[in-house]
């Protein structure tokens, strides 16, 4: 017990532990685990042949984090900035430090405005969202929905239904816009 | 090619995009032979982690086979069957020299916290992942290595990230023999963790989940003792119980941003994003460990604050120990551990999907539906 000194008893000796489970102790040694020291000076340990990276062309203006000293030698070339969530996650990048909330809520905010940019300009290209088939809901059929939800005691049950919110909300609220507006111009 | 690409929070679909082209001498392209959805990239899905942006590609676990590499790659050729850690790396700078690759300063622009991983939104520097037919993978001398032989595509696609993640992380909790464990979280690393837990001499193994079917793999899989949370009033006052009051003495936290057990953190966590993330697990973990133990993080959370439980941790005189996993340091050892037949990464695949069905496998994944515990993405089915 805590209040003792001796530690409780486990419920299985070594040698029936090494009898049940296969590789019991195999890295019993702590100092003869791969990542054991955690930081281990090896500059060659890795394969680079170079002291410092050569550099990928700056091919657009590629954003960066102000702790930064510089753009990075190499970095990612998915989805440029572009349109008000561009603007938005330029001023979070240029402004704010990852330190401040700042940065990180604006970003946010971006990533919403980004999601209702890429949706109109989806639709005036003749690609336009499909929340039944982009969420994937129409495979619940073969996937068990009730068996695999309820009489199961899980406790994710209860914020289900808020996904279908955060989904649908927005398409709502579109589609109330777009109703009222036709029935506007119709007047 | 053909690629899955974010269309917004819950919403994903497959389009038709360029083949990823060379954009520095060391390069490759790679492509994909099969990919795996990860539960961190749930949290993707759900709009979780800040500068995610619509299109683009998820995917940080995948293998394929060499498709063109640039003009400085010397230790892949076109054709090599390959396996790709989550980590993009240099294998030169401060971090990297010290083997910490997977905190590389030299890969993510948008970060100087996180280094660059696939896939995984702007915030880890903005690379298309490899839910996709091809991907482009920077410095193919240092991240890439060759599959054995002998190693199977499901086996390998699983230590890109799963396997050695968990792996990692019980190297994080300083298990010493007969050290009781407890792991929290039972899907694919909550699972592996058990098992690494074992390899290491842990005397107990305890595995605490709400999903029934993942907590009989836990009994099964990884021969662990397992605990359903919702059947108590309180878990911790539960595993002080079991532990004659003490507590246990290491705690691998795998569960990360979206924690149930606690509706309100979970709310304002994962839906209201007012959080980092659902810190229910953390503070479990904190509130379970004994005093003087350790709890190792292998959760992943956002990059802002959460309401964590700081105050028992300085007063319990508690070691948190916490990183991403740099995957390829502990390829040698766990390549070993699966010729041994001590572990089997595989066994705990229970989906294989097409790549034009990916959003059907992220809903069922996320939705916890038919017993999903891990589902595998094949490009070309």
């Amino acid at each position: 017990m805590a209040y003792i000194a001796d530690k409780p008893a486990l419920p299985e000796t070594t040698e029936q532990l090494r009898a049940r489970i296969p590789g019991w102790g195999a890295d019993l040694d702590p100092a003869d685990r791969p990542s054991v020291p955690r930081e281990k000076l090896d500059p060659g340990a890795s394969g680079a042949r170079w002291d410092f990276p050569e550099r990928q062309p700056e091919l657009a203006p590629r954003e960066r984090s102000v702790e930064h000293a510089f753009l990075t030698p190499v970095f990612g070339t998915s989805c440029p900035r572009k349109g008000l969530s561009g603007v938005l996650r330029t001023l979070a990048y240029q402004r704010y430090s990852e330190g401040r909330a700042a940065h990180w809520l604006i970003l946010i905010a971006a990533d919403r405005v980004d999601v209702l940019e890429s949706s109109v300009s989806a639709l005036r290209a003749g690609h336009p969202d499909n929340p039944l088939t982009e969420t994937g809901v129409l495979g619940e059929l073969k996937r068990h929905p009730l068996r695999s939800r309820f009489g199961r005691g899980r406790a994710d049950l209860a914020h289900q239904p808020l996904d279908v919110l955060i989904v649908g909300a927005p398409w709502l609220v579109a589609g109330g816009l777009a109703y009222a507006a036709v029935r506007r111009l119709r007047r | 090619m053909r690629a899955m690409v974010y269309r917004g929070p819950y919403r994903i679909r497959v389009e038709e995009k360029d083949i990823p082209r060379i954009e520095h001498p060391n390069d490759a392209i790679i492509k994909v032979t099969l990919a795996a959805i990860c539960g961190s990239d749930l949290h993707l899905f759900h709009g979780l982690m800040p500068d995610t942006r619509v299109g683009h590609t998820f995917g940080h676990e995948f293998i394929g086979v060499v498709h063109e590499v640039g003009g400085s790659v010397q230790n892949l050729k076109v054709g090599d069957r390959v396996m790709v850690p989550f980590n993009i790396y240099c294998g030169s700078c401060f971090f990297c020299a010290r083997g910490l690759y997977s905190n590389c300063h030299n890969v993510n622009a948008n970060a100087t916290a996180v280094g660059g991983i696939y896939g995984y939104s702007h915030t880890c520097g903005g690379y298309d992942g490899g839910q996709a037919e091809y991907v482009r993978v920077p410095f193919a001398d240092v991240g890439p290595a060759l599959i054995p032989d002998w190693m199977a595509d499901e086996d390998a696609v699983l230590l890109t990230d799963a396997l050695s993640t968990a792996y990692f992380g019980a190297q994080l909790a300083d298990i010493h023999e007969g050290d009781v464990v407890l792991v929290l979280g039972a899907g694919p690393v909550g699972l592996f963790a058990a098992k690494s837990a074992w390899l290491m001499g842990a005397g107990r193994v305890i595995v605490v989940d709400h999903l029934d079917y993942r907590l009989e793999k836990a009994r099964t899989f990884a021969h662990a003792e397992t605990y359903n949370f919702t059947e108590y009033d309180d878990i911790v006052v539960h595993l002080k119980k079991i532990t004659d009051h003490l507590g246990v003495d290491r705690v691998i936290e795998a569960v990360g941003a979206e924690a149930d057990g606690n509706l309100t953190q979970h709310l304002t966590g994962a839906k209201l994003k007012l959080q980092g993330g659902s810190p229910v697990a953390l503070n479990w973990a904190i509130d379970g460990v004994r005093k003087g133990g350790t709890v190792s993080v292998l959760g992943a959370y956002g990059p802002i604050f959460s309401a964590v439980k700081f105050g028992d941790a300085v007063n319990k005189g508690l070691t948190l120990r916490m990183n991403q996993a740099p995957v390829k340091r502990q390829w040698p050892r766990l390549f070993s551990h699966i010729q041994n037949g001590y572990l089997k990464p595989s066994d705990i695949v229970t989906h294989r999907i097409p790549l034009e069905h990916i959003a059907d496998g992220y809903h069922m994944f996320s939705a916890k539906l038919d017993e999903c515990i891990k589902t595998l993405v094949v490009p070309n089915a």
